[in-house]
């Protein structure tokens, strides 16, 4: 108990006195977190939403491999990318082992699945209501997707707060890629796991306190956010 | 989400699937190469009655990377009947495990901690058990020229690295090879190092020899994880057999005063077994069918 005590102590501590480099750690975990996130989106909610209206034959099991990517765990993802990253790997040649953009890109697999599926699941259910509509109006189909993607918002919101939720608390992918350097690739979930293998109990219970602050005001802004529209 | 009878029922299977499989796996076939056990010792009258089974052994990672433990601990649990857990962590971590009580034995490489640990009561007496060496790694081309220049001079080595700027990778977590690795730096003049070409990685020793051969930087390591991944990178020794660079392992038992949940009569089994002659020779003929060399050099009084 006494580590939940002092971890919470080590919290208020690490926020008040503003440790330079403990907040280079929280602003890349946002960066890379977000920005993966943000890429994702864009890739996955056009895709979720045409995949929630269109038939065509092998969407079933289209939709069975990305419920399965769904729940890929991070550090496989982060191996399969650290090995095509190798310097004598097929994409060695970037060097992009050991940065935080091999981080975001493991980021990004771990969290386009994830929000193609949650997208994909909203529009197959009301999709066909609102195409329906759309032709009614005459609508293009880049115009149909518009408009089932400004219909489906909130569950958009969701699909991304899931999403970003997962990119922010994942460790396996972003150890393996990034490599936990000081300075340089090091964030809040990999300080974690490097304390507690260092037996810095509550010094790591209060980054994971930190962590837990950040993610609850990006929620409630998103969720403020989501109110007012 | 809506599910239908049919997908939630082959969803419940999955999910139960691994725990059904789990519970099935009871008997585990014996590893083929097993050295044969050696006789218990006469001492075993002595010790107080073994209540529980299960021994938690707190060790370094590099004991549990290096296979040294595969292959003497089998022999350990049939002779005494007693099951070991091993939690391979850091030398901080596997140390705060004994100030905890959440370890009953603890095998470790970090000295001068160690005897902190034994004056502050945490355990009982601390015994050498054996040691082995670090050796310094580097990339095949050597650009500071350590092979050349200081093949067995550490201090040598170290100021040439510094003076070149040529990358190194740190283990940076506090365990007992950062912690050597940061009174070398002291030793060879260079001070603290806090350059860009000094990268701290905060991981274990095997992931720092891999990030090392990646970006081909040089890096200290024990000679057993290196002979152990030795094939998998591009990094040959380029300096080795300083004296300085001789690490001792202890064990210790932790202080059944801490509580009735340490179980002292496992452990003081384990520590009058690791420093038994039998067991001593094992530990030295450990690797040297695989690498032609003993990993670890055993040295108990």
């Amino acid at each position: 108990m006494d580590n939940f005590v002092s971890g919470f102590k080590d919290a208020f501590q690490l926020i008040i006195t503003l440790d330079p480099e403990f907040f280079e750690i929280v602003r890349l975990s946002m960066v890379v977190s977000l920005t993966a996130t943000l890429l994702a989106a864009i890739f996955a909610i056009p895709f979720g939403t045409w995949l929630g209206i269109k038939e065509f034959p092998g969407k079933r099991i289209l939709v069975r491999i990305i419920y399965t990517l769904m729940s890929m765990p991070p550090v496989v993802i982060g191996l399969v990318l650290f090995l095509l990253f190798l310097r004598n790997g097929p994409l060695g040649e970037f060097r992009l082992n050991f940065t935080a953009t091999a981080m975001i890109i493991a980021q990004f697999v771990l969290v386009t699945p994830i929000i193609t599926g949650v997208v994909f699941n909203g529009t197959k259910e009301r999709g066909p209501d609102i195409q329906a509509l759309a032709r009614t109006m005459g609508a293009s189909p880049i115009q149909t997707v518009w408009l089932l993607i400004r219909e489906m918002r909130i569950n958009i919101l969701s699909a991304v707060v899931t999403g970003y939720g997962r990119a922010m608390s994942e460790v396996g992918a972003v150890m393996v890629v990034g490599g936990n350097i000081k300075g340089h690739t090091r964030i809040m979930t990999t300080t974690i796991a490097m304390l507690r293998n260092m037996g810095e109990y509550s010094l790591a219970i209060a980054t994971g306190i930190v962590l837990l602050l950040i993610s609850f005001l990006i929620n409630s802004l998103l969720y403020h956010w989501q109110q007012e529209r | 989400m809506k599910f239908n009878k049919l997908n939630l029922l082959i969803l419940l299977i999955l999910l139960t699937l691994p725990l059904v499989t789990a519970c099935s796996n009871g008997s585990e076939p014996a590893p083929a190469e097993e050295p044969a056990p050696v006789e218990e010792p006469e001492a075993a009258d002595e010790y107080e009655e073994l209540t529980n089974t299960e021994l938690i052994l707190a060790t370094t990672t590099s004991t549990e990377n290096s296979g040294l433990l595969d292959f003497i601990l089998p022999i350990f649990n049939e002779m005494f009947g007693i099951e070991t857990k091993v939690v391979a962590v850091g030398t901080g971590a596997a140390l705060q495990m004994g100030v905890d009580g959440e370890a009953d034995v603890i095998l470790a490489h970090a000295k001068a901690n160690e005897e902190e640990l034994v004056a502050n009561g945490d355990t009982l007496e601390r015994f050498d058990v054996m040691y082995n060496d670090f050796i310094i790694v580097g990339p095949p081309s050597d650009p500071a020229g350590l092979s050349e220049n200081a093949p067995a001079d550490v201090n040598a080595g170290y100021a040439l690295i510094a003076e070149n700027q040529a990358p190194f990778v740190s283990r940076g977590d506090n365990s007992g090879t950062h912690i050597m690795e940061l009174s070398l730096w002291e030793s060879s003049g260079v001070g603290a190092p806090s350059e860009d070409w000094y990268v701290e990685a905060g991981q274990g020793m095997g992931d720092v020899i891999l990030m090392a051969s990646e970006m081909e930087a040089y890096t200290m390591t024990d000679r057993a994880t290196y002979l152990a991944m030795k094939d998998d990178v591009e990094l040959d020794i380029v300096l080795e057999g300083d004296e300085t660079l001789f690490n001792q392992y202890g064990v210790m038992a932790v202080n059944p005063d801490k509580g009735d949940h340490i179980n002292y009569p496992a452990a003081e089994r384990f520590v009058d077994w690791i420093l038994a002659p039998e067991t001593q020779e094992l530990i030295a003929e450990f690797g040297v069918e695989e690498y032609g060399e003993p990993l670890f050099f055993p040295n108990a009084k």
